[in-house]
């Protein structure tokens, strides 16, 4: 006979209830948001009277978890940036230098005089003079390496260090380099995070992508070049020693210099060694001021590490210039009037009040440890997103319109309680949407459409088996409890390959096929549900109100 | 009064043309193949690198007037196609401008789309751009590789599945049922010329899916029929399940076919491309069930004793006549 469980029937309204509770606040979408938003700005501090009523629309004994839009349906700036990583390698290995050169020149004995090469980039190459004392040579530079600290890399060094000739050849290990693309990956998205922070969006992605990739998101922002303009700054600042100026941008600089225009005079340039002094890494503070002269400028404060290096080259130089770098143009080049000890400066040139501002937010949220490629960019109109949700409303509604209509004339009342299954079916595929956090996208919505049709397909499975079995005259009963029973190594197996490919697709995919692969794998877990539990419910209710001789699907 | 798809009682012979059906899908996949080699697929941006600018304008499209203006740019291919859709307002104009991947800049320069907008405006003052999009060549390379990859590991996931409930003759039937599925939806695309994109690539794979939905439930009823009638010739198997499951099969397809058409007449020119695929999937997915993947599955021939030690181990076509 049919039966089910009073535990089975109550879990399963149970989960039926839980994920409409979920479900309903995307019913009251822009109500919700409002609260929301409210809610985040009150924690932040910003107790207005507009925020208390907007957080007071929505009770907060409700879920308030809504679907996240994807920038497809409410517009947006979408960017796909690659991390330079390379770049730090470069920088690293020349940092490197002044400590190779103090870690041989105690040993000029054995080894001769030691000169700096032309290298590649990421390379440092030092000739020595004696060549057979190369081995005392290669083992005082290894002394500078340290072992990585990786959960991988355990145990190897950080450098490579080997002969070649009577040259030395010190470059990055290759766990060495792994470890690095992934803190410069980290610090990268940690800065852009503080920059796209800044400016104080709606819920921006900003996510790692694979080995050296971001992916930032930011809805609402009017285009993609906006939000290049905000995190594209690398704003590398460096304090350089300067050898001297020239009108010449193709002279050479020499060996371990480099030269760079002025960013406010035009046609000069300054000669600077390339190892700066201080970088901005070593910053702590940065402040819009004024100088002496009134003119608007930046304070700057560095750590204790800075401070001392500063205040010792300062202190050593006075009456040279010293150039004043960000992102490879010199901002100014004082000369050195006194030692600076404390490790606070100012930085002038021919800033306004809006560009010194800038300057602080930039030095202040850091600087990008590498340079960014734009790989992918896109901007989004809100209309155009505005269309697409309602062009997607509406072909759901149509659609769902439509199936419900069909299945009433093909199954009659069976047909009812599959329609009853599959709008409970709709609103937990919102629910889990919700709680999961996904972001719904217009492919997502065409993945619903998809699944109200073939969410349908598991029951009539089952109908249409219910219907062969009443042929064999088994009693009405017994027909419904085969039909379940056949129909289901047929359901599952149907709906687990396309589970496969919806899993498939979001492992392997991006942007429109994730969002499809999403709402395709969770519909596919909610329509098996409600097909073989929630309309099976529905007919054992009946089944035991009525209590009918005869059935018809 | 019940509305019915299929009469109750059907006794169709599928496999009475069988040769010919077979030698049908050939064929049209041959003709894909060549499509595909010869004319090729209209590949977006995602897939071969540049921008896409979707302008937006109260006044008449001038296609001519806006190559002309954007011409001196020499921005080297450059398609301008103008948007029809039922859905638009009256005043509601829609262009598509596509720009190649500019010459060794791997990310995308403002300066070409300002350009490329202001050129554009000075035609049309009214002019606004919805949505603008670039893809860098390095991406869209990727982007091509991981698409094929994951067709292949969704086919390849599909088929030991498939291997793993069934027999390996089920296995192959589906899968054959599967790739005459893609090949053909990508004849089509190259037919017709219709922007083939990241979002198509999710159709495929969704075709994958439905065709393999079908082929399941069909192989699901002919396992069954072949424990249930041990003496009957695999045909008569094969027609009975199919006939059987036949009410079933067309149910699913019209519900389906309903969603998916109200979303291609109503859902936006957006996923319109990406909805095509899906509709011709399911109609190309229901007829390889039947007529691709019973055919294969009655060629290979599949072994019938389920409880007793294989008899044929090691000559699988012994039994293709049983």
């Amino acid at each position: 006979m049919l039966q089910m469980s009073a535990f089975k029937r109550v879990v399963i309204i149970g989960v039926c209830l839980i994920g409409l509770l979920f479900a309903m606040p995307n019913a009251f979408y822009p109500r919700v948001e409002g609260h929301n938003d409210a809610v985040k700005a009150i924690e932040a501090g910003a107790d207005s009277p507009e925020n208390a009523a907007a957080a007071a629309a929505w009770p907060s004994w409700l879920p308030s978890t809504i679907v996240n839009l994807g920038l497809d349906l409410r517009g947006g700036a979408h960017l796909l940036a690659e991390v330079q990583v390379a770049d730090v390698y470069e920088a690293r290995i020349e940092a490197l230098w002044p400590d190779v050169r103090d870690a041989l020149r105690p040993l000029r004995e054995t080894v001769g005089t030691i000169r700096l090469q032309e290298s590649a980039p990421g390379e440092l190459r030092v000739r020595i003079s004696q060549p057979a004392g190369m081995d005392t040579a290669l083992a005082a530079v290894r002394e500078l390496a340290r072992p990585v600290v990786t959960l991988t890399g355990g145990g190897a060094s950080d450098l490579d260090v080997r002969a070649e000739g009577d040259e030395i050849v010190v470059s990055l290990s290759e766990a060495e380099r792994l470890a690095t693309d992934d803190r410069t990956l980290r610090q990268s998205l940690e800065i852009i995070r503080r920059r796209v922070d800044e400016v104080g969006t709606r819920e921006p992605t900003i996510q790692r992508q694979g080995e050296d990739r971001i992916l930032i998101q930011v809805p609402g922002l009017g285009s993609a070049e906006e939000l290049k303009a905000l995190i594209g700054t690398t704003a590398q600042l460096g304090f350089h020693p300067v050898v001297g100026r020239s009108s010449n941008p193709d002279q050479d600089p020499g060996l371990r210099n480099k030269i760079l225009p002025s960013i406010d005079e035009e046609g000069v340039y300054y000669i600077v060694e390339s190892l700066p002094v201080v970088t901005g890494e070593e910053l702590v503070d940065a402040q819009p001021a004024f100088d002496q002269n009134n003119r608007p400028a930046v304070n700057f404060r560095f750590n204790p590490s800075g401070a001392r290096k500063f205040g010792d080259y300062t202190a050593e130089n006075i009456g040279s210039p010293f150039a004043i770098v960000l992102d490879g143009e010199v901002i100014s080049a004082p000369v050195i009037q006194d030692h600076i000890p404390g490790g606070s400066g100012i930085i002038t040139g021919n800033f306004n009040v809006e560009e010194s501002t800038q300057l602080a937010v930039l030095l202040r949220a850091g600087a990008l440890p590498a340079g960014l490629t734009f790989l992918e960019e896109r901007t989004i109109g809100p209309e155009l997103g505005q269309d697409s949700i309602e062009a997607g409303r509406i072909a759901c509604i149509v659609a769902f319109a439509a199936v419900l209509v069909f299945m009433v004339a093909s199954y009659g009342l069976f047909g009812v309680f599959a329609n009853i299954a599959l709008m409970i079916n709709v609103g937990l595929i919102f629910g889990l949407l919700s709680v999961i956090g996904a972001t719904l996208t217009l492919p997502g919505i065409a993945g619903i459409v998809l699944t109200i049709g073939m969410a349908v397909d598991a029951n009539v499975l089952v109908f249409e088996r219910i219907r062969e079995e009443l042929k064999t005259a088994k009693g009405p009963a017994r027909a419904i409890e085969l039909g379940y029973e056949k129909a289901l190594s047929a359901i599952l197996d149907a709906n687990i390959t396309t589970f496969i490919t919806a899993v498939i697709l979001f492992v392997m995919g991006a942007g429109p096929v994730r969002g499809f692969s999403i709402t395709l794998a969770l519909g596919i877990i909610t329509s098996v549900f409600t097909a073989i539990y929630v309309t099976r419910l529905m007919i054992v209710f009946w089944f035991e109100r009525k209590r009918p001789k005869t059935i018809e699907v | 009064m019940r509305l019915k798809l299929v009469p109750d009682e059907t006794n169709w012979d599928f496999f009475k043309r069988s040769k010919l059906t077979l030698g049908l899908s050939g064929f049209a996949m041959l003709a894909s193949v060549v499509l595909f080699f010869v004319v090729g697929l209209n590949f977006g941006i995602d897939f071969k690198g540049g921008t896409t600018i979707r302008t937006q304008s109260t006044s008449e499209v001038d296609v001519g007037a806006y190559r002309a203006a954007i011409a001196p740019l020499e921005l080297g291919d450059v398609s301008i196609t103008e948007v029809f859709d039922p859905s638009f307002n009256a005043n509601e104009h829609v262009a598509m401008v596509r720009i190649q991947a500019q010459e060794g800049a791997e990310s995308v320069s403002v300066e070409v789309i300002n350009a490329v907008e202001a050129a554009l405006q000075a035609v049309d003052p009214s002019i606004t751009f919805p949505s603008v999009e670039s893809v860098g060549p390095k991406v869209s390379g990727e982007l091509v590789q991981t698409a094929v990859i994951a067709v292949l590991m969704a086919i390849g996931a599909v088929l030991f599945y498939i291997w793993l409930r069934f027999e390996w003759q089920f296995a192959l039937g589906a899968v054959a049922a599967l790739v005459h599925d893609v090949v053909l939806t990508i004849g089509i695309f190259s037919a017709l010329q219709i922007k083939f994109d990241l979002a198509i690539i999710a159709a495929l794979l969704t075709i994958v899916g439905y065709s393999l939905n079908d082929t399941v439930v069909v192989f699901d009823r002919v396992r069954e029929n072949l424990r249930k009638y041990k003496k009957l010739p695999l045909k008569e198997v094969l027609n009975l399940s199919i006939n059987e499951t036949l009410s079933r099969t067309m149910m699913t397809s019209i519900t389906t076919l309903i969603a998916l058409f109200s979303l291609f007449a109503l859902g936006g020119d957006v996923i319109r491309g990406f909805v095509f695929a899906m509709i011709w999937g399911i109609f190309v997915g229901t007829y390889s069930s039947v007529f691709v993947a019973s055919a294969i599955l009655l060629r290979l021939g599949v072994k019938r004793d389920w409880s007793k030690p294989d008899n044929t181990a090691g000559n699988q076509y012994a039994n293709v006549d049983a």
